[in-house]
Protein backbone atom coordinates (compact mmCIF):
# COMPACT_ATOMS: atom_id res chain seq x y z
CA UNK A 1 0.00 0.00 0.00
CA UNK A 2 1.49 3.38 -1.08
CA UNK A 3 0.46 6.06 1.85
CA UNK A 4 1.22 9.67 1.83
CA UNK A 5 4.01 10.26 4.14
CA UNK A 6 4.42 13.08 6.20
CA UNK A 7 7.40 15.06 7.45
CA UNK A 8 7.82 15.58 11.68
CA UNK A 9 10.72 17.25 13.38
CA UNK A 10 10.36 16.41 17.34
CA UNK A 11 12.85 17.38 19.65
CA UNK A 12 13.41 13.31 21.53
CA UNK A 13 15.32 13.62 24.84
CA UNK A 14 16.76 17.28 23.33
CA UNK A 15 17.73 16.04 19.98
CA UNK A 16 15.71 16.92 16.71
CA UNK A 17 14.55 13.79 15.10
CA UNK A 18 13.56 14.65 11.92
CA UNK A 19 11.60 12.07 9.39
CA UNK A 20 8.80 11.05 7.07
CA UNK A 21 5.91 9.13 8.68
CA UNK A 22 2.23 7.77 7.49
CA UNK A 23 -0.66 9.60 9.23
CA UNK A 24 -1.63 6.60 11.35
CA UNK A 25 1.35 5.46 12.58
CA UNK A 26 1.30 6.23 16.29
CA UNK A 27 3.68 8.20 18.39
CA UNK A 28 4.79 5.04 20.33
CA UNK A 29 5.71 3.19 17.26
CA UNK A 30 7.51 5.53 15.64
CA UNK A 31 9.81 5.76 19.06
CA UNK A 32 9.99 2.14 19.28
CA UNK A 33 10.12 1.13 15.67
CA UNK A 34 11.63 3.65 14.08
CA UNK A 35 13.90 5.89 16.65
CA UNK A 36 14.66 2.29 18.54
CA UNK A 37 14.07 3.51 21.73
CA UNK A 38 12.39 0.92 23.43
CA UNK A 39 12.62 2.08 26.83
CA UNK A 40 8.74 2.65 26.39
CA UNK A 41 6.51 0.19 26.46
CA UNK A 42 3.67 -0.71 24.63
CA UNK A 43 0.69 -2.68 26.06
CA UNK A 44 -2.80 -2.24 25.34
CA UNK A 45 -2.59 0.59 22.50
CA UNK A 46 -5.80 1.85 23.15
CA UNK A 47 -5.04 4.36 26.47
CA UNK A 48 -6.00 2.19 29.41
CA UNK A 49 -3.06 0.77 30.76
CA UNK A 50 -0.62 3.51 30.50
CA UNK A 51 2.99 1.70 29.84
CA UNK A 52 3.98 3.87 27.09
CA UNK A 53 3.49 7.60 29.12
CA UNK A 54 5.71 9.96 27.56
CA UNK A 55 6.27 13.51 28.65
CA UNK A 56 5.28 15.94 25.65
CA UNK A 57 6.68 19.46 26.50
CA UNK A 58 6.84 18.48 29.97
CA UNK A 59 3.20 17.01 30.95
CA UNK A 60 2.80 13.12 30.96
CA UNK A 61 0.51 11.91 27.89
CA UNK A 62 -0.23 8.53 26.61
CA UNK A 63 1.93 7.82 23.51
CA UNK A 64 -0.24 5.28 22.14
CA UNK A 65 -3.10 7.91 21.98
CA UNK A 66 -1.44 10.64 19.59
CA UNK A 67 -0.24 10.01 16.08
CA UNK A 68 3.61 10.88 15.56
CA UNK A 69 2.42 13.17 13.39
CA UNK A 70 0.73 15.30 16.08
CA UNK A 71 4.20 15.43 18.12
CA UNK A 72 5.88 17.55 15.06
CA UNK A 73 7.29 20.48 16.62
CA UNK A 74 6.99 19.36 19.97
CA UNK A 75 9.38 18.40 22.85
CA UNK A 76 9.33 14.58 23.94
CA UNK A 77 11.11 13.18 27.08
CA UNK A 78 10.34 9.39 27.20
CA UNK A 79 11.88 7.49 29.78
CA UNK A 80 15.85 7.06 28.52
CA UNK A 81 15.73 10.75 28.79
CA UNK A 82 15.38 10.68 32.34
CA UNK A 83 18.95 9.36 33.87
CA UNK A 84 22.11 11.18 33.23
CA UNK A 85 24.08 10.90 29.82
CA UNK A 86 26.61 9.10 30.90
CA UNK A 87 24.25 6.12 31.91
CA UNK A 88 23.47 6.94 35.22
CA UNK A 89 19.92 6.27 36.72
CA UNK A 90 18.24 8.93 38.00
CA UNK A 91 17.62 9.29 41.96
CA UNK A 92 13.74 8.23 40.80
CA UNK A 93 15.02 4.99 38.98
CA UNK A 94 17.66 4.17 41.61
CA UNK A 95 15.04 4.32 43.96
CA UNK A 96 13.14 1.87 42.27
CA UNK A 97 15.62 -0.52 42.02
CA UNK A 98 15.78 0.42 46.26
CA UNK A 99 12.73 -0.17 46.96
CA UNK A 100 11.94 -2.60 44.56
CA UNK A 101 9.28 -1.01 42.94
CA UNK A 102 9.78 -3.24 39.91
CA UNK A 103 9.43 -6.69 38.83
CA UNK A 104 8.94 -7.74 35.66
CA UNK A 105 9.60 -3.82 34.39
CA UNK A 106 6.31 -3.64 31.98
CA UNK A 107 4.55 -1.01 33.50
CA UNK A 108 7.93 0.58 35.07
CA UNK A 109 8.80 3.09 32.17
CA UNK A 110 5.09 4.10 32.42
CA UNK A 111 5.32 4.80 36.34
CA UNK A 112 8.73 6.08 36.23
CA UNK A 113 7.40 9.14 34.18
CA UNK A 114 4.10 9.51 35.69
CA UNK A 115 5.96 9.75 38.79
CA UNK A 116 8.71 11.95 37.65
CA UNK A 117 5.92 14.34 36.50
CA UNK A 118 4.35 14.50 39.64
CA UNK A 119 7.96 15.30 41.50
CA UNK A 120 8.33 18.11 39.05
CA UNK A 121 5.58 20.15 40.51
CA UNK A 122 5.31 18.34 43.73
CA UNK A 123 8.25 17.20 45.61
CA UNK A 124 6.87 16.40 48.68
CA UNK A 125 4.10 14.52 47.77
CA UNK A 126 1.49 12.77 49.86
CA UNK A 127 0.21 8.95 49.47
CA UNK A 128 -2.71 10.12 48.08
CA UNK A 129 -0.80 12.33 45.42
CA UNK A 130 1.57 9.27 45.13
CA UNK A 131 -1.16 7.07 44.57
CA UNK A 132 -3.38 9.27 42.26
CA UNK A 133 -0.23 10.38 40.05
CA UNK A 134 0.15 6.83 39.12
CA UNK A 135 -3.61 6.08 38.97
CA UNK A 136 -3.64 5.71 35.32
CA UNK A 137 -0.89 3.10 35.08
CA UNK A 138 -1.23 -0.58 35.76
CA UNK A 139 1.00 -2.75 37.11
CA UNK A 140 0.61 -6.70 37.36
CA UNK A 141 3.58 -7.26 39.84
CA UNK A 142 4.37 -5.72 42.33
CA UNK A 143 0.60 -4.44 44.16
CA UNK A 144 1.70 -0.93 44.05
CA UNK A 145 2.94 -0.78 47.25
CA UNK A 146 6.69 -0.94 47.00
CA UNK A 147 5.83 1.76 43.85
CA UNK A 148 4.44 4.06 46.06
CA UNK A 149 7.51 3.28 48.70
CA UNK A 150 10.17 3.99 45.63
CA UNK A 151 8.36 7.88 44.72
CA UNK A 152 8.27 8.81 48.08
CA UNK A 153 12.14 7.47 48.98
CA UNK A 154 12.99 9.24 45.76
CA UNK A 155 11.23 12.65 47.48
CA UNK A 156 13.30 12.14 50.54
CA UNK A 157 16.80 12.12 48.61
CA UNK A 158 15.85 15.01 46.26
CA UNK A 159 15.41 16.72 49.38
CA UNK A 160 18.33 15.68 50.85
CA UNK A 161 19.99 16.25 47.87
CA UNK A 162 18.80 20.34 47.73
CA UNK A 163 20.23 21.06 51.24
CA UNK B 1 -4.74 -2.38 17.30
CA UNK B 2 -3.73 -0.08 14.04
CA UNK B 3 -6.04 2.04 12.67
CA UNK B 4 -6.72 2.32 9.39
CA UNK B 5 -4.79 4.98 6.86
CA UNK B 6 -5.90 8.39 6.66
CA UNK B 7 -5.34 11.91 5.45
CA UNK B 8 -4.07 14.24 7.93
CA UNK B 9 -4.48 17.83 7.93
CA UNK B 10 -2.99 20.26 11.24
CA UNK B 11 -5.66 23.79 10.98
CA UNK B 12 -4.26 26.69 12.06
CA UNK B 13 -7.51 27.91 12.42
CA UNK B 14 -11.06 27.87 13.21
CA UNK B 15 -11.63 29.38 9.66
CA UNK B 16 -9.47 26.53 7.77
CA UNK B 17 -11.60 23.70 9.42
CA UNK B 18 -14.64 25.10 8.76
CA UNK B 19 -13.47 25.73 4.86
CA UNK B 20 -12.31 21.62 4.86
CA UNK B 21 -15.65 20.69 6.29
CA UNK B 22 -17.90 23.03 4.15
CA UNK B 23 -18.81 19.84 2.05
CA UNK B 24 -20.34 18.34 5.00
CA UNK B 25 -18.23 15.10 4.05
CA UNK B 26 -18.94 12.17 6.58
CA UNK B 27 -15.67 10.94 5.82
CA UNK B 28 -13.98 13.68 7.69
CA UNK B 29 -13.38 13.72 11.64
CA UNK B 30 -11.92 16.29 13.61
CA UNK B 31 -9.20 15.15 16.34
CA UNK B 32 -8.85 17.37 19.51
CA UNK B 33 -7.35 15.39 22.65
CA UNK B 34 -7.94 11.94 21.00
CA UNK B 35 -8.12 10.22 24.34
CA UNK B 36 -11.60 8.88 23.31
CA UNK B 37 -11.49 8.72 19.01
CA UNK B 38 -7.71 7.39 19.13
CA UNK B 39 -8.64 4.20 20.30
CA UNK B 40 -12.17 3.96 18.46
CA UNK B 41 -9.52 4.08 15.56
CA UNK B 42 -7.25 1.54 16.99
CA UNK B 43 -10.24 -1.07 17.08
CA UNK B 44 -11.55 0.60 13.97
CA UNK B 45 -14.92 1.25 15.37
CA UNK B 46 -14.22 3.84 13.10
CA UNK B 47 -12.26 4.82 10.00
CA UNK B 48 -12.38 8.57 9.04
CA UNK B 49 -10.43 9.46 5.82
CA UNK B 50 -9.22 12.32 6.63
CA UNK B 51 -8.46 13.51 10.13
CA UNK B 52 -8.44 17.40 11.03
CA UNK B 53 -6.12 18.71 14.04
CA UNK B 54 -7.24 21.24 15.59
CA UNK B 55 -4.82 20.68 18.81
CA UNK B 56 -2.34 23.41 17.60
CA UNK B 57 -5.86 26.02 17.17
CA UNK B 58 -4.53 28.65 19.85
CA UNK B 59 -7.88 30.49 19.39
CA UNK B 60 -9.83 27.50 20.46
CA UNK B 61 -7.44 27.44 23.98
CA UNK B 62 -9.33 30.07 26.58
CA UNK B 63 -10.69 30.32 29.59
CA UNK B 64 -12.54 33.64 29.74
CA UNK B 65 -14.97 34.35 33.26
CA UNK B 66 -17.70 36.79 32.83
CA UNK B 67 -20.63 37.62 34.84
CA UNK B 68 -23.14 35.53 33.76
CA UNK B 69 -21.04 32.85 32.15
CA UNK B 70 -17.58 31.14 32.10
CA UNK B 71 -16.05 30.83 28.55
CA UNK B 72 -14.03 28.03 27.47
CA UNK B 73 -12.59 27.12 24.12
CA UNK B 74 -13.49 24.02 22.70
CA UNK B 75 -9.70 22.90 22.64
CA UNK B 76 -9.04 23.84 26.12
CA UNK B 77 -7.47 20.85 27.62
CA UNK B 78 -9.14 19.51 30.98
CA UNK B 79 -5.83 19.72 33.23
CA UNK B 80 -6.13 23.49 31.99
CA UNK B 81 -9.90 23.68 33.62
CA UNK B 82 -9.39 21.58 36.76
CA UNK B 83 -6.97 23.85 37.74
CA UNK B 84 -8.37 27.00 36.53
CA UNK B 85 -9.07 28.42 40.25
CA UNK B 86 -11.38 31.74 39.25
CA UNK B 87 -13.35 29.02 36.95
CA UNK B 88 -14.02 26.39 40.40
CA UNK B 89 -14.84 29.50 42.18
CA UNK B 90 -17.37 30.83 39.70
CA UNK B 91 -18.74 27.26 38.04
CA UNK B 92 -17.73 24.42 41.16
CA UNK B 93 -19.66 21.86 39.52
CA UNK B 94 -17.08 21.45 36.61
CA UNK B 95 -13.63 21.12 38.71
CA UNK B 96 -15.71 18.86 40.94
CA UNK B 97 -16.81 16.65 38.13
CA UNK B 98 -13.08 16.66 36.27
CA UNK B 99 -12.21 14.88 39.43
CA UNK B 100 -13.54 11.83 38.09
CA UNK B 101 -12.17 12.29 34.26
CA UNK B 102 -9.91 9.82 33.38
CA UNK B 103 -6.30 10.18 34.78
CA UNK B 104 -3.29 12.59 34.59
CA UNK B 105 -2.04 11.52 31.27
CA UNK B 106 -5.86 11.83 29.72
CA UNK B 107 -6.77 14.88 31.47
CA UNK B 108 -3.06 16.42 30.27
CA UNK B 109 -4.49 15.64 26.44
CA UNK B 110 -8.28 15.92 26.61
CA UNK B 111 -10.08 18.48 26.00
CA UNK B 112 -13.58 19.78 27.37
CA UNK B 113 -14.71 20.42 24.18
CA UNK B 114 -13.85 16.93 23.22
CA UNK B 115 -15.94 15.12 25.97
CA UNK B 116 -18.83 16.93 24.70
CA UNK B 117 -18.82 16.29 20.87
CA UNK B 118 -18.01 12.35 21.48
CA UNK B 119 -21.34 12.37 23.97
CA UNK B 120 -20.03 9.44 25.67
CA UNK B 121 -23.61 8.38 27.98
CA UNK B 122 -21.46 7.65 30.81
CA UNK B 123 -19.16 10.67 30.64
CA UNK B 124 -19.20 13.36 33.38
CA UNK B 125 -18.80 16.48 31.81
CA UNK B 126 -21.61 15.91 29.42
CA UNK B 127 -23.98 15.59 32.71
CA UNK B 128 -22.57 19.09 33.84
CA UNK B 129 -23.48 20.58 30.39
CA UNK B 130 -27.03 19.16 30.86
CA UNK B 131 -27.51 19.81 34.87
CA UNK B 132 -26.42 23.67 34.22
CA UNK B 133 -27.86 23.86 29.82
CA UNK B 134 -24.74 24.89 28.70
CA UNK B 135 -24.47 27.18 25.98
CA UNK B 136 -22.47 25.06 22.80
CA UNK B 137 -21.20 27.62 20.15
CA UNK B 138 -21.13 25.52 16.43
CA UNK B 139 -19.00 27.08 13.53
CA UNK B 140 -19.33 26.53 10.11
CA UNK B 141 -18.60 28.15 7.22
CA UNK B 142 -22.24 29.97 7.21
CA UNK B 143 -21.47 31.41 11.14
CA UNK B 144 -22.33 30.50 14.46
CA UNK B 145 -25.27 29.16 15.99
CA UNK B 146 -25.53 28.47 19.56
CA UNK B 147 -27.20 25.11 20.57
CA UNK B 148 -28.41 24.32 24.05
CA UNK B 149 -26.57 21.29 25.56
CA UNK B 150 -30.49 20.09 26.33
CA UNK B 151 -30.81 20.00 22.56
CA UNK B 152 -27.16 19.42 22.01
CA UNK B 153 -27.42 15.28 22.76
CA UNK B 154 -29.18 13.29 20.90
CA UNK B 155 -27.68 9.58 21.86
CA UNK B 156 -24.45 7.75 22.55
CA UNK B 157 -22.08 9.34 20.54
CA UNK B 158 -24.73 11.19 18.10
CA UNK B 159 -25.11 15.26 18.89
CA UNK B 160 -26.84 17.91 17.01
CA UNK B 161 -23.15 19.39 15.49
CA UNK B 162 -23.62 18.90 12.00
CA UNK B 163 -21.31 17.37 9.48
CA UNK B 164 -20.03 20.97 8.40
CA UNK B 165 -19.44 22.38 11.84
CA UNK B 166 -17.04 22.54 14.50
CA UNK B 167 -17.80 23.20 18.14
CA UNK B 168 -16.01 26.31 18.86
CA UNK B 169 -16.88 27.36 22.38
CA UNK B 170 -19.05 26.58 25.66
CA UNK B 171 -20.43 28.87 27.81
CA UNK B 172 -21.18 27.21 31.40
CA UNK B 173 -24.11 29.73 33.22
CA UNK B 174 -23.15 31.05 36.37
CA UNK B 175 -25.22 30.69 39.27
CA UNK B 176 -25.14 33.97 40.62
CA UNK B 177 -27.23 33.47 43.75
CA UNK B 178 -25.14 33.38 46.90
CA UNK B 179 -26.05 30.65 48.40
CA UNK B 180 -25.50 28.23 45.94
CA UNK B 181 -23.87 24.71 46.30
CA UNK B 182 -22.76 21.68 44.04
CA UNK B 183 -21.52 18.46 44.12
CA UNK B 184 -20.64 15.09 41.75
CA UNK B 185 -20.56 11.97 42.29
CA UNK B 186 -20.47 8.57 40.58
CA UNK B 187 -19.89 5.05 40.99
CA UNK B 188 -17.15 3.45 38.95
CA UNK B 189 -15.14 0.13 38.75
CA UNK B 190 -12.04 1.77 38.99
CA UNK B 191 -10.99 5.35 39.85
CA UNK B 192 -11.22 7.31 36.41
CA UNK B 193 -13.19 4.97 34.27
CA UNK B 194 -16.97 5.63 32.81
CA UNK B 195 -19.27 6.20 35.59
CA UNK B 196 -21.68 2.98 36.18
CA UNK B 197 -23.83 5.50 37.52
CA UNK B 198 -22.86 9.11 38.02
CA UNK B 199 -25.10 12.24 39.84
CA UNK B 200 -24.89 15.82 39.97
CA UNK B 201 -26.80 18.61 41.32
CA UNK B 202 -26.66 22.46 42.07
CA UNK B 203 -29.13 24.17 43.72
CA UNK B 204 -29.39 27.65 45.50
CA UNK B 205 -31.02 28.69 49.14
CA UNK B 206 -32.76 31.70 50.22
CA UNK B 207 -31.88 33.35 53.57
CA UNK B 208 -34.06 31.10 55.33
CA UNK B 209 -32.75 27.89 53.43
CA UNK B 210 -36.01 27.57 51.25
CA UNK B 211 -34.73 26.36 47.80
CA UNK B 212 -35.02 29.30 44.81
CA UNK B 213 -33.07 27.33 42.05
CA UNK B 214 -32.32 23.43 42.11
CA UNK B 215 -31.02 21.17 38.93
CA UNK B 216 -30.13 17.68 39.05
CA UNK B 217 -28.92 15.22 36.92
CA UNK B 218 -27.74 11.66 35.76
CA UNK B 219 -25.80 9.81 33.27
CA UNK B 220 -24.40 6.09 32.80
CA UNK B 221 -24.94 3.44 30.78
CA UNK B 222 -28.47 5.05 29.42
CA UNK B 223 -29.34 7.21 26.25
CA UNK B 224 -27.46 10.17 26.92
CA UNK B 225 -26.64 11.89 30.32
CA UNK B 226 -30.21 13.17 31.85
CA UNK B 227 -31.54 16.04 33.61
CA UNK B 228 -35.06 16.82 35.11
CA UNK B 229 -36.02 19.62 35.04
CA UNK B 230 -39.70 19.62 35.82
CA UNK B 231 -38.90 17.25 38.73
CA UNK B 232 -36.15 20.22 39.89
CA UNK B 233 -39.29 22.63 39.87
CA UNK B 234 -41.14 20.38 42.75
CA UNK B 235 -38.34 20.95 45.29
CA UNK B 236 -38.35 25.10 44.87
CA UNK B 237 -39.75 26.78 47.62
CA UNK B 238 -38.81 23.81 50.13
CA UNK B 239 -36.13 23.59 52.37
CA UNK B 240 -34.97 20.10 50.60
CA UNK B 241 -36.25 17.94 53.59
CA UNK B 242 -36.25 14.06 53.47
CA UNK B 243 -39.65 13.20 52.06
CA UNK B 244 -39.76 16.15 48.53
CA UNK B 245 -35.95 14.81 47.90
CA UNK B 246 -37.03 11.32 48.16
CA UNK B 247 -40.05 11.69 46.13
CA UNK B 248 -37.99 14.18 43.61
CA UNK B 249 -35.23 11.29 43.56
CA UNK B 250 -37.60 8.45 43.23
CA UNK B 251 -39.45 9.60 39.87
CA UNK B 252 -36.31 10.62 38.64
CA UNK B 253 -34.56 7.15 38.96
CA UNK B 254 -38.21 5.81 37.63
CA UNK B 255 -37.63 8.23 34.21
CA UNK B 256 -33.83 7.24 34.32
CA UNK B 257 -33.58 4.52 31.41
CA UNK B 258 -30.34 3.04 32.51
CA UNK B 259 -30.02 -0.33 30.46
CA UNK B 260 -27.44 -2.85 31.41
CA UNK B 261 -24.51 -4.48 30.57
CA UNK B 262 -21.65 -7.08 31.63
CA UNK B 263 -20.85 -4.35 34.01
CA UNK B 264 -24.05 -3.60 36.03
CA UNK B 265 -27.70 -4.17 35.22
CA UNK B 266 -30.30 -1.99 35.26
CA UNK B 267 -32.21 -2.49 38.14
CA UNK B 268 -29.03 -1.90 40.42
CA UNK B 269 -28.25 0.94 37.86
CA UNK B 270 -31.30 2.18 38.77
CA UNK B 271 -31.24 1.45 42.30
CA UNK B 272 -27.98 3.78 42.59
CA UNK B 273 -29.30 6.34 40.74
CA UNK B 274 -31.97 7.31 43.24
CA UNK B 275 -29.15 6.60 46.21
CA UNK B 276 -26.64 8.92 44.30
CA UNK B 277 -28.60 11.37 43.16
CA UNK B 278 -30.43 11.82 46.90
CA UNK B 279 -26.74 12.12 48.45
CA UNK B 280 -25.38 14.76 45.89
CA UNK B 281 -29.15 16.73 46.58
CA UNK B 282 -28.51 16.54 50.45
CA UNK B 283 -24.37 17.88 49.81
CA UNK B 284 -25.26 20.03 47.71
CA UNK B 285 -28.06 22.01 49.60
CA UNK B 286 -24.98 21.38 52.48
CA UNK B 287 -22.39 23.27 50.49
CA UNK B 288 -24.84 25.87 49.67
CA UNK B 289 -25.75 26.76 53.39
CA UNK B 290 -22.01 27.15 54.10
CA UNK B 291 -21.80 29.98 51.71
CA UNK B 292 -23.09 33.63 52.70
S1 LIG C 1 -0.17 1.24 25.52
FE1 LIG C 1 -0.77 3.27 25.79
S2 LIG C 1 -2.04 3.19 27.51
FE2 LIG C 1 -1.60 1.11 27.14
S1 LIG D 1 6.44 -4.67 37.48
FE1 LIG D 1 5.41 -6.08 36.25
S2 LIG D 1 3.72 -4.93 35.57
FE2 LIG D 1 4.60 -3.63 37.03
Amino acid sequence: MNEKLYPVTVEVNGKPRSTQVPARLSLVDWLREELRLTGTHVGCEHGICGACSIMLDGEPVRSCLMFAVQADGHKITTVEGLGGTDGKLSVLQDSFCEAHGLQCGYCTPGMLIASQALLNTTPDPSEAQIRDAIGGNLCRCTGYRQIVDAVKLAATRLAAQKK
Amino acid sequence: MKSAAFEYARASSVAEVCDWLRDGDDDIKLIAGGQSLVPMMAMRLTRPARLIDINEIDALKFVAVEKDAVRTGACTRQCVIANDNSLAKAVPLIRQALEWVGHVQTRNRGTIGGSLAHADPAAELPLVAQILNAQLVLRSFAGTRTVAANDFFEGPLATATRADECLEEIRWPVWNETRTGSAFTEVSRRHGDFALVAAAAQVSLDAGGKCTRASFGLAGGGYIPMTFPKLAARLLGTILDDEVVQSVVNDAAAEFDPGGDLHANAEYRRQLAAVLATRMLRAACEDARKRR
